[in-house]
C-alpha cells in the first residue's frame, strides 16, 4: 500500500507537475492534490476527453486499444492514462 | 505381326510384264481353291494373243502335237483358227485318250488338272503367237471358260476387260463395217500425273517399327514404389544415363501474343435515398438545471485506493508517466528552431552597431538653461511626449540667499515632443522647485509632484492633452505665420498650466519629498494602511517618501463629509480660484492631508531613515491574483468621495513590504501595514525588518526588476547591488567601487538581465549580468554633466528609447539598439538560473560561515577545557600520573629486553 504512495508522491514532485488526480470509472476523483474545485473540473472534462478518444481509437480498429493521451497547451500539458476502472491525470508544466 | 503384302502364287511361273496385274485381277478373286484345281484341258485352240500377258488364274498353257490335233479335231487353221481360237473338249474323251496314249498323250502334264476338272467341257484355245507359252492353252475353271467363251476374251485388254468384251462383240457383229481392234495395252508413259497422283498417296516411308514389350505377369497390380531425381542435374553427376530431361520453359517467340492495353475505369456509386422525418414540435418549456459535481465521501475513496486494482492501475501507469514526464524536462519537442535560428544570427551581425544612437536632445534656453533636472517621466499613453521637471542647482544656504529672486522665478515642469525640439508644449507651473512627479497611468492628464518644500501638488492637463497628441508642428508653423504678418518676431507661447491642488503645508513633508509615485488601481489602502480592494480600478492613491523621514500614502478623492458647517465657511473665505486652473481638485486645494502617515524609525539606534526612493511590491497592471470587485462599480465620474470602510473588502494578497533607500545608502525594507500594539490598542507603524547599509553615498535608485518583483536594483555612491526581496543575508549582487559616482540607474525595460547606471562624468554604462558582472557590457559619453536620470521607454516596437537627462538641463534621447533592446531566447529563464546560482551561493556561504564558526567556537572551548583542565590537576595527582606512567614504562621495558632474549623469562605468578 505505502508502495502505491510512495510511486504516487515520486510522481507528484516531479519537476514541474502541478497536480496529480486519480478517478475512477464513474469520473470521481478519488485523490487528488489540487484544490477541490479544480480537481472535479478536470476530472470531468478529461474523463469525457478521454472515453472519447478512446471510443474513437476503437472505432478505427477494434483491436486497438488507447494507452496514453496527453494534451499540450500553451501553459501545461495534460497526461492521462486510462485503465479498465481508473484514470490518472497529471498535469505538468514543461520548462520552458 | 505384320505381313508381307500377300502374293498369290500364279498358277504359271512365268509372269510377263509388270503392268499387266491388272487383267488377271478379275481372276484372282477366284477361290483360292481355284489355284489348287488345277485342271487340264484339253483343248487344241488357236490362241491369239495380241500381247504377252502373264497367264491368268485358270490358264494352263499346253503343246498341243499334230496327232492330238487330229484327234480332238483342233488342227491349226482348219478347225480352229484365230478368229475363233476356242474349241469345247468333252472331258471323257481327254480322259479316254490319256488312258490310251498314257505318256505320249498331251494332257498328261495337266492330268490331275483335267480329272480335278468340275465340268465336262473344257475349253482350249489356240494360242499362235504363244502368249502363254505354248500354242494351246487350257482353261483349268469355269469362270475362266466362261470368261473366254463369253464376254471375256483370252487376250484380255487389261482394265477394260467388259466394255472391251462388249466391244468385241459389237465388233464381231459389225465385222462387216471395221474390224473391231481392242486397243492395245502400251507401255505406260509418265507424263507427270504420277508425281501428282503419289504425293496424294500415303506412303510408308520407312518400315514400321515392330516393338514388344512384356513384363513379368507377378508384378501386375505391385504396390508402386517412386522415387525422386532432380530433374536438371546432369546425367554424369548422377552417374547414370540422364533418366529425364529437363524442358524448361522458354519464352517461344512463336508466341507470344503482345498484351493490348486497355483504359477502363470503374465508378462505384453510392446509392443515395432521400428520406426525411418529421417530429411533432412540443412546446417549448423554459427549465433550467442545476448540477453540482458528485463527490465520493473520504472512505470510500481511501477503500477504493486500498484496493487490488487501483495497485495494478498504479504500477502500470507510472512508467508511461515517468517517460513522459522525464521527456518534457529534458527537451522541448515544439521548440521551433527556425525561427529561433535567425535571432542568434542577427546578435553578431551588428556589433558595431551597439552603441546608443543620439536621436534627439531637448533644452530649452529659457526655461532649463543652467537648471538641473531632477525628474524625466515619459507620457504613459502619448507617443512622443515626455515631462522634465527642472530644478534650480543651489545648495541650501545659497537658496536662502537667493530666496527673494528665486520666487520670481517659476518653478517648471517642461513637457517635450518629438515634433519639436525647441520648444517645449507646455509648462506646469509649481508652487516651488519640483524634485519629483509622475503621471497617473490611469489617467495620464493627472500629473502628481512632490515639492522642495515638502508639498504635494496636482496638475490637471486635461484641456492640453488633445494638443499634445495631435501635435506635430502645426503651432510653429501657425505662429511663425502669424509673426511674418506683424513683421515682428513673436516666440509661440508655450501654455502654461498652474496647479490645480496642492496639499496642506502642516500635513505635509517637513523636507524635501524625494519621491512619488501612484499606487497600482488594484487595491487602495485604507486608515490602517490594510489593503482593501479598489471598486473604481483607477489610480487614486499616492504614495510619498520624504528626507524627513515619513512616507506618507495620500488619496485624491475628497474626504468623508465633515461637518458642513466647517465645509462651507472653508469654501467662503477661500481665495477666488485663479483662472484656468482645473476645478476637479478643488477639494483637495490646500487642505490635503495624507491619509496615512509612516515613520521610518531606525531599528537599532535612535532617529530616522531618511529616505529617498522607496519601491512598492505590487505593480501597476498585474493584478492576477486580485479577486474581481464584487459588487457594482460606483460611478466613474470624476473621483467620488473616499469609501467608507464598511464596504471595502480587505485584500490578503497584497504584499505590504516595500523597500526604501536612504540618504545614508541603506536599504530598508518595511511594511505600511499598521500594526496593532495589544497593550495601548493604538495602532503603530511598525518597525523596518531589516537594513542594511551597502553603499557609500545616497541611494538614488531602488527599482524592481520589471520580469521579476522580487529582485532589486540599487544604485548608490560609487556602487550598486541587486538584491532579491526574502534574502536577508546579503545582496546577490555587489559591484565593486566604480572610478566615478553613481548618480542615477534603471533597468531595462525588454531584457531582464540589462540595466543602465548613469555616472557623474556623464557617461551611460550598460550592464549586462549574463554577459559580466565585473564590468559595464558598454560605456557611452552621453553629456559633459552628470547624469541625473535615466528613463528608458518602449515608443514602438522597432523603436525604444532611454531619455538621458543631466545636470545642465538637457533632455538626451537615445535609441537602444537591437541587441540591447532584444532579449535573446531563453533570457529570462538564464537570469533566473543566474539568481538562484548568486542566491543559492550565498546561503552555502552563509551556512559555511555558521559551521565554521561553530567549529572556531568548538575549538575555543576544546582550548579552554584543557587549560582547566590542567589547572585543576594538584601535585598530589601529577605525582600519581607520573607514577603511573613510569609503571607502564618500566613494563615496556620488561617486554622489550625478554623479547631481545636478555632476561630469562619469568615464570608467570598463579
Amino acid at each position: 500500500m505505502s508502495e502505491v504512495e510512495e510511486t504516487i508522491k515520486r510522481i507528484q514532485s516531479h519537476k514541474g507537475v502541478l497536480g496529480i488526480i486519480v478517478v475512477n470509472s464513474e469520473g470521481i476523483p478519488i485523490r487528488t492534490s489540487l484544490d477541490n474545485s479544480t480537481t472535479v473540473q478536470y476530472a470531468g472534462l478529461i474523463h469525457q476527453l478521454t472515453m472519447k478518444a478512446r471510443s474513437t481509437v476503437r472505432d478505427i480498429d477494434p483491436q486497438n486499444d488507447l494507452t496514453f493521451l496527453r494534451l499540450r497547451s500553451k501553459k501545461h500539458e495534460i497526461m492521462v492514462a486510462p485503465d479498465k476502472e481508473y484514470l490518472l491525470i497529471v498535469i505538468q508544466n514543461p520548462s520552458e | 505381326m505384320a505381313d508381307d503384302p500377300p502374293r498369290t502364287p500364279t498358277p504359271s511361273g512365268s509372269r510377263k510384264g509388270s503392268g499387266k496385274k491388272a487383267a488377271p485381277a478379275s481372276n484372282k478373286l477366284a477361290p483360292p481353291a481355284a489355284a489348287a484345281q488345277k485342271k487340264s484341258k484339253e483343248s487344241v485352240t488357236k490362241s491369239k494373243s495380241q500381247h504377252d500377258a502373264e497367264p491368268p488364274q485358270g490358264i494352263v498353257p499346253l503343246f498341243m502335237a499334230t496327232k492330238s490335233q487330229e484327234i480332238y479335231e483342233c488342227i491349226c487353221d482348219e478347225h480352229v483358227t484365230e478368229d475363233n481360237p476356242y474349241k469345247l473338249i468333252k472331258k471323257a474323251d481327254i480322259i479316254q485318250d490319256m488312258k490310251m496314249r498314257a505318256a505320249i498323250s498331251d494332257f498328261h502334264p495337266v492330268k490331275q488338272l483335267v480329272l480335278d476338272y468340275p465340268g465336262e467341257e473344257l475349253l482350249i484355245a489356240y494360242d499362235p503367237d504363244f502368249k502363254f507359252g505354248q500354242n494351246f492353252f487350257l482353261c483349268t475353271t469355269e469362270e475362266a471358260k466362261m470368261e473366254h467363251l463369253h464376254p471375256g476374251g483370252a487376250d484380255a485388254e487389261g482394265e477394260d476387260g467388259v466394255v472391251a468384251a462388249g466391244e468385241e462383240g459389237a465388233e464381231e457383229e459389225d465385222n462387216a463395217v471395221y474390224v473391231y481392234k481392242p486397243p492395245e495395252a502400251k507401255e505406260w508413259v509418265t507424263q507427270g500425273s504420277q508425281v501428282e497422283v503419289e504425293d496424294e498417296i500415303v506412303v510408308d516411308t520407312r518400315d514400321k517399327i515392330r516393338f514388344r514389350a512384356s513384363r513379368v505377369r507377378k508384378e501386375f497390380g505391385a504396390p508402386i514404389i517412386f522415387e525422386d531425381r532432380d530433374a536438371d542435374t546432369s546425367a554424369a553427376e548422377q552417374g547414370l544415363a540422364a533418366s529425364c530431361l529437363a524442358c524448361p520453359s522458354y519464352a517461344d517467340t512463336n508466341f507470344t501474343i503482345k498484351k493490348a492495353e486497355l483504359d477502363n475505369a470503374v465508378q462505384a456509386v453510392p446509392e443515395l435515398t432521400d428520406g426525411s422525418s418529421q417530429t411533432d414540435w412540443k412546446h417549448p418549456v423554459t427549465a433550467s438545471v442545476q448540477y453540482e459535481p458528485r463527490i465520493i465521501s473520504e472512505e470510500e475513496a481511501k477503500v477504493a485506493q486500498q484496493s487490488e486494482e487501483f495497485k495494478q492501475f498504479i504500477q502500470a501507469s507510472v512508467p508511461r508517466f515517468e517517460l513522459a514526464l522525464q521527456q518534457n524536462t529534458i527537451m522541448d519537442v515544439f521548440f521551433d528552431d527556425w525561427t529561433v535560428l535567425g535571432e542568434e544570427d542577427t546578435n553578431f551581425g551588428s556589433k558595431s552597431d551597439s552603441h546608443l544612437k543620439e536621436y534627439q536632445s531637448f533644452t530649452d534656453l529659457q526655461y532649463s538653461k543652467d537648471k538641473t533636472v531632477t525628474c524625466v517621466d515619459w507620457h504613459p499613453q502619448i507617443k512622443g511626449v515626455m515631462a522634465v521637471a527642472c530644478c534650480e542647482r543651489l545648495t541650501f544656504d545659497e537658496r536662502i540667499d537667493n530666496a527673494n529672486k528665486l520666487l520670481m522665478s517659476p518653478s517648471l515642469i517642461l513637457i517635450w515632443s518629438f515634433a519639436d525640439p525647441i520648444h517645449p508644449q507646455l509648462l506646469l507651473e509649481g508652487p516651488d522647485d519640483i524634485c519629483c512627479f509622475k503621471f497617473c497611468p490611469t489617467n495620464p492628464n493627472i500629473v502628481a509632484g512632490g515639492c522642495i518644500n515638502g508639498q504635494l501638488v496636482l496638475w490637471d492637463i486635461t484641456e492640453y492633452s488633445e494638443k499634445l497628441s495631435s501635435n506635430r508642428g502645426n503651432n510653429s508653423k501657425a505662429s511663425q505665420k502669424k509673426a511674418a504678418m506683424f513683421g515682428e518676431e513673436i516666440q509661440p507661447e508655450t501654455p502654461t498650466i498652474r496647479y490645480c491642488a496642492v496639499s496642506a503645508i502642516e500635513n505635509s513633508h517637513r523636507n524635501i519629498i524625494s519621491s512619488v509615485d501612484w499606487l497600482p488601481d488594484h487595491y487602495e489602502l485604507n486608515r490602517f494602511g490594510i489593503p482593501v480592494e479598489n471598486r473604481l480600478s483607477e489610480c487614486c492613491q499616492i504614495m510619498t517618501c520624504g528626507t524627513d523621514g515619513h512616507v506618507m500614502v495620500w488619496d485624491i478623492r475628497a474626504p468623508k463629509a465633515p461637518a458642513n458647517t466647517k465645509d462651507q465657511q472653508a469654501e467662503k473665505s477661500a481665495p477666488p480660484r485663479p483662472f484656468g486652473v482645473s476645478q476637479v481638485f478643488k477639494h483637495l486645494d490646500l487642505s490635503w492631508k495624507p491619509l496615512l502617515k509612516l515613520s521610518m524609525a531606525k531599528t537599532d539606534s535612535s532617529g530616522d531613515y531618511s529616505p529617498l526612493k522607496f519601491s512598492l511590491a505590487e505593480k501597476q497592471g498585474a493584478r492576477d491574483h486580485v479577486p474581481q470587485p464584487a459588487g457594482e462599480k460606483p460611478e466613474t465620474t470624476g473621483m467620488s468621495k473616499v469609501p467608507s470602510a464598511k464596504n471595502q473588502r480587505p485584500l490578503e494578497c497584497i504584499a505590504t513590504n516595500y523597500f526604501l533607500g536612504s540618504e545614508d545608502g541603506e536599504v530598508i525594507y518595511a511594511s505600511f501595514k499598521l500594526e496593532k500594539d495589544n497593550e495601548t490598542g493604538k495602532s503603530n507603524v511598525p518597525k523596518p525588518t531589516w537594513a542594511v547599509a551597502p553603499h557609500d553615498g545616497p541611494v538614488n535608485t531602488l527599482q524592481r526588476n520589471p520580469f521579476f518583483s522580487d529582485i532589486l536594483l540599487s544604485v548608490g555612491g560609487w556602487t550598486f547591488a541587486v538584491w532579491k526581496e526574502g534574502v536577508t543575508s546579503g545582496a546577490i549582487l555587489q559591484s565593486a567601487c566604480a572610478p566615478k559616482l553613481y548618480t542615477a540607474g534603471h533597468w531595462s525595460t525588454t531584457r531582464p538581465a540589462v540595466f543602465f547606471l548613469g555616472t557623474k562624468d556623464g557617461n551611460v554604462e550598460v550592464w549586462d549580468l549574463l554577459d559580466r558582472t565585473h564590468e559595464p557590457l558598454l560605456v557611452q559619453n552621453v553629456t559633459a554633466a552628470q547624469v541625473t536620470q535615466i528613463v528608458p521607454w518602449v515608443v514602438s516596437k522597432k523603436q525604444h528609447l532611454v531619455a538621458v537627462s543631466d545636470n545642465v538641463g538637457t533632455l538626451h534621447i537615445l535609441e537602444i539598439p537591437w541587441n540591447l533592446r532584444h532579449p535573446a531566447s531563453g533570457e529570462k529563464q538564464a537570469v533566473e538560473g543566474f539568481f538562484d546560482r548568486e542566491i543559492q551561493r550565498i546561503e552555502y556561504f552563509d551556512k559555511k560561515a555558521v559551521v565554521r564558526a561553530n567549529e572556531r567556537s568548538k575549538e575555543m572551548d576544546k582550548k579552554k577545557a584543557q587549560q582547566a583542565k590542567v589547572e585543576e590537576m594538584t601535585d598530589d595527582a601529577l605525582m600519581e600520573e607520573y607514577k603511573a606512567e613510569y609503571d607502564s614504562y618500566k613494563q615496556l621495558e620488561k617486554k622489550l629486553l625478554q623479547q631481545l632474549g636478555l632476561i630469562e623469562e619469568e615464570k608467570p605468578e598463579i
